[in-house]
């Protein structure tokens, strides 16, 4: 086969959706074998390692992003359903989610305002733009609420998305050290705090650990989604820099 | 399994109608998580086990999903190379003190000893994870 005969291939198969999910689900794999290869070290998160593959591939073959997308929006498709999924570690845990709600509700609201008000101010401070402080205020939440959150107060939607995942590899990367050098060794306490600040990602996470966690990131997840809903917008309508 | 997906998936549209009909801000698939949970609740003889099964094989792929999305990062390329200080500084601190803030006050409130099995795994935590994968 010459070189003209695998290009006409190339572009026959790069906009089915062969092409966008064979790429996703191989770079993940990779993502998780680099991760054992550096015995599990937290820095080589397999999210954050599958972007960077896929974007390389994309940015090297000249592949826009639609393409790729147009295969890959099956398992983009799938984040519904797996956000619906959560209720079932939710429910398996109520007990303890029962005993600890004030501390879950405070510990939320908290944990929320110190984000949207921290990522306005940080912004700002260091002479980024509007769209960028107003991108970054929604990020804990879970991507499709950060999208649309964003678009209510006038940020960049996919920025929004591409800062929520961050953060969420973020937490993935740092949680266990931060929490081991501020002693807090409570499962709830882990779970909570990587569904508030890591959203989904987070949550990903503490699954991997523990079920308590699993379910306290759940239920952080559901509630904060609400919660900065509210807060975001009110923020920014009594932000003084942004009339 | 597949009775297990329709539900999640018949959740999911219950949840994205209630959003489009009386335009709330909570995304479809959170308020599908809030009525499964509720209707489970109601119903615990629903949590069968192909369920619980179906879903623990969906959330340990979890962060596959947000992968397609998070390579959307190449559209805004030059908007993040233009302000990389201020959106890096955000970013890493808005993040560690919503991580810090959270963690502290659940900790502070709720006492430890309620859930006795967290000290020796957290501090461990390489060895369960290996373990679990």
């Amino acid at each position: 086969m010459n070189t003209s005969a695998l290009h006409d291939l190339w572009v026959q198969l790069t906009p089915t959706p062969l092409f966008g999910l064979t790429l996703t689900i191989l770079s993940y794999l990779s993502g998780h074998a680099i991760q054992r290869a550096c015995r599990g070290a937290a820095l080589a998160n397999p999210v954050l390692i599958s972007i960077l593959l896929i974007g390389g591939i994309l940015g090297i073959t000249g592949t826009p992003y639609r393409t790729y997308f147009a295969g890959a929006q099956m398992i983009h498709f799938l984040l519904g359903p797996a956000t619906v999924a959560l209720a079932v570690p939710l429910v398996r845990n109520l007990g303890h989610l029962r005993r600890s709600l004030p501390g879950v509700a405070l510990a939320l609201t908290a944990g929320s305002l110190v984000s949207a008000i921290g990522g306005i101010a940080l912004v700002e401070i260091c002479g980024g733009s509007r769209a960028a402080a107003l991108s970054m205020a929604p990020k804990a939440v879970t991507t499709p609420v950060a999208i649309e959150v964003t678009q209510t107060v006038g940020g960049i939607p996919s920025l929004a998305a591409v800062l929520a995942i961050a953060g969420g590899v973020l937490v993935a990367i740092s949680i266990q050290s931060l929490l081991r050098w501020a002693k807090i060794t409570d499962w709830r306490a882990f779970g909570l705090a990587a569904g508030t600040a890591g959203s989904g990602i987070g949550a990903a996470h503490a699954i991997s650990f523990d079920e308590i966690a699993g379910a306290f990131a759940a239920l952080a997840i559901g509630l904060n989604s609400l919660l900065t809903a509210l807060i975001v917008p009110t923020l920014v309508h009594f932000w003084p820099h942004f009339p | 399994m597949l009775n297990a997906f329709a539900i999640l998936l018949g959740f999911q549209l219950v949840g994205e109608s209630l959003h489009r009909i009386f335009s709330l801000w909570v995304p479809g698939p959170v308020i599908g998580m809030f009525l499964l949970a509720s209707f489970l609740l109601r119903k615990p003889s629903a949590l069968s086990e192909p369920l619980v099964s179906t879903t623990h094989a969906l959330l340990q792929c979890l962060g596959l999903l947000f992968v397609p999305a998070g390579v959307g990062v190449i559209g805004n390329l030059n908007l993040i190379a233009r302000e990389w200080i201020p959106i890096l500084v955000a970013l890493v601190g808005s993040t560690f003190l919503s991580l810090f803030v959270t963690a502290y006050v659940m900790h502070r409130i709720c006492s430890p000893s309620r859930v006795a099995v967290a000290a020796p795994i957290l501090s461990d935590g390489k060895e369960v994870q290996g373990s679990q994968s």
